[in-house]
Order: C-alpha cells, then structure tokens, then sequence
C-alpha cells in the first residue's frame, strides 16, 4: 500500500473528455516512469535527490541498509525541504560512512554511541525547540541491535517523552558490523556466530526476540510503520506520512545484508521483496496505536523460496555440504507456520485484487485492534503450546 | 589551519575512495532484440512504435511503423501476428494485443490524412514494378522514399492483388484498402491498372526501366480432377474471391463444398455462408491440428456455421447424375500422411470450390535469360534478385534461399517484408551494383533476442488483454460487414502500455533508484543512465532489478 497515491489518468492530447486509463504500462512498480508527472514519481527518480549517502562509502557490494538509508534520509530531506538533520547511532551504518577523516553523508549528520542515539536525537530536538527553531526536523537512526538491543531503554524514553524525533530502525536481524552475532531481531532458525547451527535446535531459538514495531506501537505513538528497501514507492510515502507528524514516530525498515545473510549481493532487493511476500515481514502503518493500513502479498510466495537464497538457513535443506542429510523440514514448517499467522493476523493476502499499489490505502481497524490486544494480552510471553508458533515480527 | 586536539586531517568526502576498484563484474546497458521484432516478417520496430503510442503519440508512431511497412490498416486486420505469438508477456498474462494496435494506427492515419513524403531523387532511375499486390505495393512506396520514379503495371482492373481477390471484405473492407493505395498513390508512384505485362524484358526496354520487381503473386488456382455430375459447379477459390468483387455475387447455391484445408478454403466456405449457402462444408484429408489454415481462422468459420469434414477426401465416381459427390474417409498413418480406407459416403452439393493453393504464372519472364525457377517461383538470392541482373522479385512468386534470412511463407507480411528488401536491394544495386545488401549485412552484427528469463517482471502491473469487439453471429453469416471491431483511443493506450519493452531501456529509473552506492547517473530524458565506475562495486542489484532485461554484468577484465 502507497499511502497518499491514487490511480494515475492517462490523458491523450487533444480530447476533449479525457478517457481514463488505468496506469499500467512498462513497470508500474519501478522507480519512476517517463509517462508520469514528476511528481508522481519516486523521489528517488529525481536527479535532484538529496544523495544524502553519496558514493565512496565503505559498505559491503549489495549493502541494503546503505541503499534504505539513501531512500529514507533522502525522502526526508525533501519532506523538510532540507531542513532536517540525522543522529546516528553506532554500526555498520556510521562505520562504513565516516571513517575518519572522510564522510558520506550529505546532510546534516551526527554520530552518537551505540546505545543513545534516540536520547542524542531527543537532545537536539529540544536544542532547537529551545532556539525557537520549529523548521528544523530531526531524525534518529540506528540498526536492529542499535534500537532493539542496546538503545532500547532510550527509544523506549523517546517514545514516552514524545519527544519530536522520526526514528529509524535499520533491521538486518544481527549484529553485522562486529561479525554477525544474534540481535533481539534475529529471526527464529538463523545462524549466526552466536547461534552455530548446531544441535536438534540449530540457528537462533524460537521463542526469543522482540517484536519492535509493536512495541512500539505499545507506547501510543503518532506514527508506526514498517518497509523494506524493495518497495520504494511505500517506502518514501510513509517517510513523507511520518513527517507530517510532530512527536515521536518509528519506522522499522528491513534491510537485507547479503554478508550476514549468506547471499548473493545481487538478490539483496529481491530478497527483501520475498520477505514480505511470503509473510514474514508484514509491512504495515499504525497510527495511535491502531494499525491503519497493510500492504497486501502481491504474489505470494512459499517461506522456503526466501530461505533458500540464504547461507544463513543452509542447513534447514539438505544438501551436499550438510553431508546428504534431508535438512530439517519440521523446521521450515514452523517458519512457515508464522508466515501463515502473519498473513491471517495482519490480512495480509487480498483474494479480490492482486494490484494495490495504485490503490486508495485500505483500512483495516479491525485487524489493528486484535493486532494491538494480542501484544499486550501476551505480554511477549512465551505463549502456551496450543497457540500458534509465536510471532516475532509484528 | 589550527586544528582541535588530537585531530591531524582535513575533513573529507567519501567520494576520495574509489570503490570501483572492489569490483569484480561490470555492469553494462545493453540492447536487445525484442521478440515481436524478431518475428516480425515485415521487419517491423515494434517495440519502437508501440513505445510512441504509450504516450498517445499516435502520430510519431504512425511514422515509426510507415518506416517499415506502407500498408499499417491492412496489416492491422490480415496479418497473422507472429509478433504476439513471441510475445514475452503472454508468458505473464497475454500477449500485448499489437495487431490490434497497429490497425488502430493504421486507421488513424487515415482519418486523419497522415502522409508520408516522396525523397529526393538522386539518381534519375526508372524503376518497373509489376503487380500491385503487397508486396508490389510495398516495393513501390519504399523505392519512392529512396527517391526513385517507380510504375505499377497491373493486370487487373483495381490495385492490391490477393489483398482484393484473395481476401474477402469481412476481413478487409475495401475502403481501408483503397485509402492505403491512394496514399502510396499520392506519393507519386504511378499505378497503370488493367496493364498485363506480357514480357518484363520487352517492357523495361519499351519503358525505358533501369530495374524491374516481379511480383504478381500465384494467381493460378491449383486443379485437381474431381469426379462431380454435371449437376455440381465447379469453380476454384480465386474465380470465386474475383466475382465477389463484381457488381453481380456469384450464385453457388444452398450446399457448397470446398475442398482444402488452408487459410483460403476457410475464407472460401465462410464466404459461401454469406452468399445465402445453407450448408458449407470443407472436405480436408488431414486432422485438424495439420490443417494448414490459422486456427482462429478455423474457430471462426466453426462459429460461422461451416462444417469440417476432417480425415476426407473427394474420390471415387458417384452413383448417377444427381448433384452428389463421393466422400472417403482417411486415416493418418504412423508418419501422419493420411491414407485412404476405402470406406465412402455421398455428398450432396451444388458447387464445389477448390482451395487447394495456387501457383504462380511465370510466362513473363521466359525471354528473360538467366532467371531460374524453383518450386514452380522465382528462384531470387538474399538479395531478393533473380539470376537476371537488375530483374528482383518477391512475394508470392518469388522463393527465396532456403534456410536464409529471408521468409519464404506466402503471407502478406512476408510480401511486405520483400517489397521492403527489394526496394533497399534496388537502390543498392542502383548506386552500386550487385551483392551490396547482402555485403552490408555480413557486417552487422544482431542483437541477441529478449527472453522472458531476462526480465523482472515483479514490476509490471497484470493488466489483461483488451479484447476486440466482434460482429454479431446473425450479421457474420448474412453480410460481408467486417467481422472484428477496432479499439478506441483509451484501450489502444491501454494496449500499447501494456508492452514490457523486453531488452531495451524505456528509463524507468529502477537503476538509478536501486544502487546502494549511487553509482548511476541518470543523463536526462531520452539520454538514459551511465554507471560511475569510479564508485560501482559490482553488486548487481541494478542488473538484477531491470525490469527488461537491459542491463548484463560483465567479468572485469584486469
């Protein structure tokens, strides 16, 4: 769902009674589009983007977070008409963009520790509410570990406070800057240095790590919503929504780390694309803590077509180099289990239509509201054996 | 410059560090050849068209396709379309629907009297074409664009050749023909109706030509002798096509048979059905998927009312002189040549039209020495010219190598396509001689084709196709009222939005936007992107992320 955007006229010149025509052609779903206004394109379609991470930095080939920053950062550049700086907290992200004395970045940037980006971020806000400098916009961000580990109790006060800041979480599920070890976003069966894939159990625990977005949503803020790197359209619309508010708002956007993730660089895009096809990163918006829209599964697709790029789940398949043995199919099972409960608890298949890209964002209160109870009535508890595999990830 | 406390550079930017030298692949833009291109028998660009018309530029697409081919709204309803059959997106949901694009250009250009200039004249030559079918047609317009003077002799007393006496008006009607002729009419080719050449030779000496194009088609009906009383008339589909066109229609009768099982037998029969025939029956010795006829050709004239008589053949002498004929039925053998089984029933009838192809009458060029025949054609090389320096034929009679470059089907398209060849071969031979087209081609170099693997499609919305509409059954089978509707200028948009332009940029900025390094340049509108290597790290997202296949990665020479 692309908040904001309706279905595009084609118009023929010279008609009297324009004849509406549903845009279709060449790759509706990309970038931008020569038969569209400019300013119906992406941002990113336009020569005049911010770059605000421009070329030279460090990151790995394929790097997603190196691109959603770009998209992110940029989509806010321009919502502010520029006026915007960005708080980083330590990682990957300020690691590869400032090794001293070079830097990336093409916006006002600055660098915290690893654990208070969100007070550093809530500090420069008040910085400039105190010099009566209301135009200026602040904007926090951080990886998963950043946010959900480590900066947590800070956001967490952010959040309460309201303080007028957009925090971003970049989440590639590890700590992927200090060589891979599991975060609290870590997703269930996944190995990493930390969790070896090892054992009946092999890869990260089920049952373990925080669900962000809805903890999130749990303090009542403005704004929540989550996106990937492989719909930019949605992306910059909901950077643009989140604007558009004044207080504390989040942003959870997945950002696939082909290093950390055993894959291709290449596939770091499509990678991200099967994660919310197959349901296991449901993209959603919430304001208030009611959810109000879900972009709906496209072409949905089997957890095992997303699982199978990655190293990271090699040995849930069987294969010569895990010796001729049948994987673990029981356990692709269960990861496909929380696809499935993702999909029925966030409505995310939509049966009547398969584009929705150009359509009127749909409500869905009702899905919100259970959505919002079920995290609060369990509390992130471990939920007893009848009740489905738990959901980590919204 | 004094600097804080254990501080010892100068700030800077990252774009010092050359990323490009991680690199182990290169990224490259790069053309491929587009399926419907490809198929395309008349050498049509028409990715390129369509891409004109997606924005409602109908008119620049109009000119993009008059490059190619003269006759866009005949070729809009006749032609076979192998350009959807290859169509990449009928792998996605259905081909795009081109032919009916290119009709709805096609008519436009009409309706509005679009025109298309004469060159300049640069050599003074004479150029003689006979016979004002497609492909004489098409040769003629082409050689005018050159700039040479051209004359059309044709034989018949109205242009357009099997166009109007091979092609029912259901299919073609007859205005969007003559408005087509009047436009390469109007570009100065003169068209001198009624005139048989008898002698090529003896009219480029007579007329003073440089060069002549043979191309008056196979008008000879084939024969076969059918044991029928004297109760049944006889007649072949040609002799039938040209007495439709005069001002009396031929009367058949209630029961007509036609016997063949090609495109022009289901054209015979459907036109039977129009003529008042009760019954019309085609009587083809093989099965349905071996008949030689399109199938939609067949599915239509099912629908028409049109009994198939499949696996049957005309044999054998019927019992007494009361309008019957003798049917056998066939059986394929194990090599699929049907064989006869000597089991027959009666058939009865009021005429008979034999479809059973046509073949070509070459006696104008006997005195012409050097000129060979294959196949019962004109045997021309790649260079569409026969073995008579300066004498070039093509369509129908003509039959070019086998296994070459050229087509040999006899379609419209492929007649298209060799006026088109012929006229470049022409002007060739004109300025420099013999062989230049085909010396040309050596060197070029074709892009490989677009295939479906090499696209994402993720980004291409489903869009269905548009459908035609269609005549009712009632007036199909009582009026020669043409059978299938165009588009309208909002679904012809639709259609032509609905091409995936396979293997060439349309710059939808999926690059630009997917670079994790912003390493893509985007040149401006119609210039494309160009890739930094001073910064591009190789990762392949962009090539990975091309909606149409347009970008390759490349092993980094070091």
């Amino acid at each position: 769902m692309s908040a904001d955007r309706s279905p595009v006229d084609a118009v023929r010149p010279g008609d009297t009674e324009p004849a509406p025509v549903r845009f279709y052609q060449v790759a509706s779903f990309a970038a931008g589009n020569r038969l569209l206004d400019p300013e119906q394109r992406t941002i990113q379609a336009d020569v005049g983007r911010a770059s605000s991470l421009t070329s030279g930095h460090r990151a790995c080939q394929g790097c997603g977070e190196a691109l959603g920053a770009r998209y992110v950062l940029d989509a806010a550049m321009r919502a502010t008409g520029g006026r915007m700086v960005a708080v980083n907290a330590t990682g990957c992200l300020e690691v590869f963009s400032t090794p001293y004395p070079e830097t990336a970045w093409q916006a006002p940037w600055l660098h915290s520790l690893f654990g208070n980006a969100p007070a550093v971020a809530a500090g420069v806000a008040a910085a400039f509410r105190a010099k009566g400098r209301d135009d200026v916009r602040v904007v926090g961000q951080a990886g998963d570990g950043g946010s959900v580990d480590i900066g947590l109790g800070c956001l967490s006060g952010m959040f309460e406070r309201n303080d007028d800041v957009l925090f971003i979480c970049y989440d590639n599920e590890a700590y992927m800057n200090t060589g891979v070890q599991r975060s609290g976003a870590t997703p269930p069966a996944a190995r990493t240095a930390t969790t070896e894939a090892l054992g009946q159990e092999p890869g990260n625990p089920f049952g373990q790590g925080k669900n962000m977005p809805m903890i999130a949503m749990a303090h009542g803020i403005s704004y929540v919503a989550t996106a990937t790197v492989a719909d930019l359209h949605d992306l910059e619309a909901k950077v643009v929504k989140a604007m558009s508010f004044r207080g504390a708002r989040y942003m959870h956007v997945l950002v696939p780390c082909p290093l950390g993730w055993g894959a291709a660089p290449r596939d770091m895009v499509r990678l991200a694309r099967l994660a919310k096809e197959c349901g296991l990163f449901p993209v959603f918006e919430a304001e208030h803590a009611q959810i109000t829209g879900v972009s709906k599964i496209r072409k949905v697709a089997p957890v095992e077509d997303y699982l199978r790029l990655q190293g990271r789940y090699r040995h849930l398949f069987g294969s010569k180099e895990t010796g001729g043995s049948p994987g673990r199919p029981d356990i692709v099972a269960r990861l496909q289990a929380i696809a499935d409960a993702n999909i029925a608890k966030f409505g995310l298949l939509d049966e009547a239509r398969s584009d929705h890209v150009l359509d009127d964002p749909v409500d869905h209160r009702s899905d919100g509201g259970d959505a919002v109870d079920h995290r609060l009535d369990s509390g992130g508890a471990r939920l007893d054996e009848s009740a489905p595999e738990r959901v980590r990830r919204g | 410059m004094e600097k804080p406390f254990a501080i010892t550079l100068d700030p800077g930017s990252s774009r010092a560090n050359h990323t490009g030298s991680w690199r182990v692949e290169r990224p490259v833009y790069v053309d491929r050849m587009p399926p419907c291109n490809d198929a395309c028998a008349a050498g049509e660009n028409v990715q390129q068209w369509l891409y004109h018309a997606e924005d409602g530029s109908y008119e620049a697409a109009w000119r993009k396709l008059m490059e190619d081919n003269p006759l866009p709204a005949v070729m809009g309803r006749v032609c076979f379309h192998p350009c959807e059959t290859s169509c990449n997106r009928g792998m996605l949901d259905e081909a795009v629907g081109i032919n009916a694009v290119e009709r709805f250009l096609g008519d436009q250009g009409i309706e509005n009297g679009w025109r298309v200039e004469a060159g300049a004249d640069a050599l003074g030559a004479r150029v003689l074409v006979v016979g004002s079918g497609p492909a004489g047609l098409s040769a003629a317009y082409h050689l005018r664009r050159l700039g040479h003077a051209v004359a059309v002799f044709e034989a018949a007393a109205l242009p357009g050749g099997m166009l109007r006496y091979g092609i029912p008006r259901y299919r073609l009607p007859r205005e969007v023909l003559d408005a087509e002729v009047a436009r390469i009419e109007a570009m100065g080719v003169e068209i001198h109706l009624g005139s048989r050449v008898g002698d090529v030779a003896e009219a480029m000496r007579s007329g003073g030509f440089d060069a002549a194009f043979v191309a008056i088609g196979a008008q000879l009906s084939k024969n076969a002798y059918v044991p029928a009383g004297d109760a049944i008339k006889v007649l072949g589909a040609l002799a039938l096509f040209k007495s439709m066109e005069r001002d009396n229609p031929p009367l058949l009768g209630r029961r007509v048979v036609v016997y063949g099982g090609g495109d022009t037998a289901m054209d015979a029969a459907r036109s039977a059905r129009r003529l008042g025939a009760t019954d019309a029956v085609v009587v083809y010795r093989r099965t349905r998927d071996r008949m030689p006829a399109h199938s939609s050709e067949v599915a239509d004239a099912i629908e028409e009312g049109v009994r198939m008589k499949w696996l049957s053949t005309l044999s054998g002498e019927p019992d007494g002189n009361h309008g019957a004929l003798v049917v056998e039925k066939m059986e394929l053998d194990d090599d699929g040549f049907p064989q006869p089984t000597g089991e027959t029933e009666e058939l009865e009838a009021d005429a008979l039209v034999l479809a059973l192809g046509q073949e070509a009458d070459l006696s104008l060029v006997a005195s012409v020495p050097g000129v060979a025949v294959r196949d019962g054609a004109l045997a021309v090389d790649g260079d569409m010219m026969t073995g008579s320096s300066g004498v070039f034929a093509g369509g129908d009679v003509a039959a070019p190598p086998a296994g070459g470059r050229v087509l040999a089907d006899r379609t419209v398209t492929v007649a298209v396509g060799h006026g088109k060849r012929s006229a470049r071969a022409i002007d060739a031979w004109l300025r420099h001689g013999s062989g230049a087209l085909l010396a040309d081609e050596a060197v070029s170099e074709r892009h490989p084709v677009a295939l479906f693997e090499n696209l994402n499609t993720w980004y291409y919305a489903d869009a269905p196709r548009s459908e035609q509409p269609r005549l009712d059954l009632a007036r199909r089978q009582s009026s020669f009222d043409e059978v299938t509707g165009g588009l309208d200028a909002s679904n012809a948009l639709f259609e032509a939005r609905r091409c995936l332009s396979c293997g060439n940029c349309f710059e939808c900025d999926n690059c630009y936007g997917v670079c994790p390094d912003d390493a893509v340049r985007k040149l401006g509108a119609g210039m494309g992107y160009a890739f930094d290597y001073d910064y591009c790290k190789g990762c392949g997202v962009c090539a990975a992320e091309c909606p149409c296949g347009a970008i390759v990665m490349e092993p980094e020479v070091i």
